[in-house]
């Protein structure tokens, strides 16, 4: 175990995203531009979907009829157990508590990424399907979490119509679901003509520069962390944990391989940042950002691609 | 040159608003507006500073009863939980008329 977290400390992208975080600490002037930014999340989405598209087509349909009920009960179960734990034990609001499950219902493409990126190192062999499951996750816990501090708020909001079409026509979906279909329709040899472009060196290389600008994102958050308090990081470490290992044993039952299943782990543990704030903070103006971002960004995100993910790889070893 | 006396509305809001805020100041009777990106910092700072992406400003050209009912609006819907700042200048507008909705100018 040792040996793996090590393996994995010392990858160029858990290192990157370090050096993003030591940058803020001295107060560095870095950032990376924000319109490169940018740029680098639609390349990164769209070479997800391509390539997930193109792996689709191989497979009968048959085969991941499993995985993907697996991954819709991973997007119904986890808001409920991430909005009770925050509700009733961690005593937040009732929009704070609907506000973070909204995130931690969601999912964070990047920690799919560090996962698969992380198995590779370590020889597994994955499904190529698995971008489809990650597109699958992206939008039902949002909408439950939303659902259910809508339920119990007064005043007028968002209509939750609204809410669901900017989900649904988002970046993340339009750029990994436009890509999975293209990617699936795409005629037989036509992937090789753009394959160095979207999968290998190149694709890790700029993933390196996305971590390295989403460690100074996190890295401005730390201070935050004395405020939000020690129940937060319980909260951000633990849940990614349970929802990780839930993940793993739920995909091993579908009939995933170690790999498959250490990805869907990952995946299950993660919270978004990019998707549920805008739509958090239209629908449930009253909770409170700080706490769902900071425990997404600053907690979860860095737990799990420095040593969360190494966990549910062995644990999904044990369970296999 | 002839010129109008108007009122230029302006709102700095949160990015997540953008789209909620032009729409209805179209619907209280703005005939258009401007939108940019802005940057900055005030005492929600760091909350609107929470969400990723950053401020705009939005800016409208309207009668002085538009301004009314869109500060009224601001106050009711935007301010108890936005990060909004709103103010209001008067202003010589050439071709004025073009920004006056054509129900007030008769």
């Amino acid at each position: 175990m040792t040996e793996i977290l090590q393996l994995n400390l010392l990858s160029p992208i858990t290192l990157s995203f370090a050096l993003g975080v030591l940058a803020r600490t001295v107060r560095s002037e870095f950032s990376l531009p924000r319109d490169i930014y940018a740029g680098l999340g639609i390349y990164r989405l769209f070479a997800l979907g391509l390539k997930g598209g193109g792996e689709l087509a191989k497979v009968p349909m048959a085969t991941i009829l499993l995985p993907v009920a697996a991954t819709l009960l991973l997007g119904c179960i986890r808001p409920l157990t991430s909005y009770v734990v925050l509700r009733r034990w961690a005593g937040f609001s009732t929009a704070d508590s609907a506000g973070i499950a909204a995130h931690y219902g969601s999912v964070s493409a990047v920690t799919f990424i560090a996962a698969l990126a992380f198995l590779d190192g370590m020889g597994q062999r994955v499904e190529g399907y698995l971008p489809t499951l990650l597109a699958l996750l992206e939008s039902p816990g949002i909408h439950i979490a939303l659902a259910l501090g809508a339920l119990k708020r007064s005043g007028p909001a968002q209509p939750m119509g609204q809410v669901l079409h900017e989900v649904l026509t988002g970046r993340t979906m339009v750029l990994l679901v436009g890509g999975l279909v293209v990617g699936y329709v795409m005629a037989p040899g036509t992937w090789e003509q753009v394959q160095p472009f979207y999968e290998g060196g190149i694709f890790k290389g700029a993933l390196c520069l996305f971590l390295l600008e989403m460690g100074v994102v996190a890295g401005d958050r730390l201070s935050d962390l004395k405020r939000t308090g020690l129940t937060l990081l319980a909260f951000g470490v633990g849940m990614a944990l349970v929802h990780g290992a839930l993940g793993v044993a739920v995909g091993l039952w579908a009939g995933m391989s170690v790999g498959g299943a250490t990805v869907l782990g990952a995946m299950s543990a993660s919270a978004s940042y990019i998707a549920a704030p805008p739509a958090v903070r239209m629908t449930l103006p009253e909770a409170n950002p700080t706490l769902s971002l900071t425990a997404s960004l600053a907690i979860t995100f860095p737990f799990n691609i420095i040593v969360g993910i190494p966990i549910y790889y062995q644990i999904a070893q044990w369970l296999s | 040159m002839n010129t109008h006396q108007l009122v230029l509305v302006t709102l700095v809001v949160e990015e997540v608003l953008e789209e909620r805020v032009t729409q209805e100041l179209m619907e209280m009777g703005a005939s258009g507006f401007t939108v940019c990106d802005s940057r900055g910092r005030g005492s929600r700072g760091l909350r609107t500073g929470n969400i990723p992406g950053q401020g705009v400003r939005v800016e409208a050209l309207v009668s002085p009863e538009v301004a009314d009912v869109v500060f009224r609006h601001a106050e009711s819907a935007w301010f108890p939980h936005y990060a909004v700042v709103a103010w209001r200048s008067a202003v010589e507008v050439v071709r004025g008329d073009k920004y006056v909705e054509s129900r007030e100018r008769e």
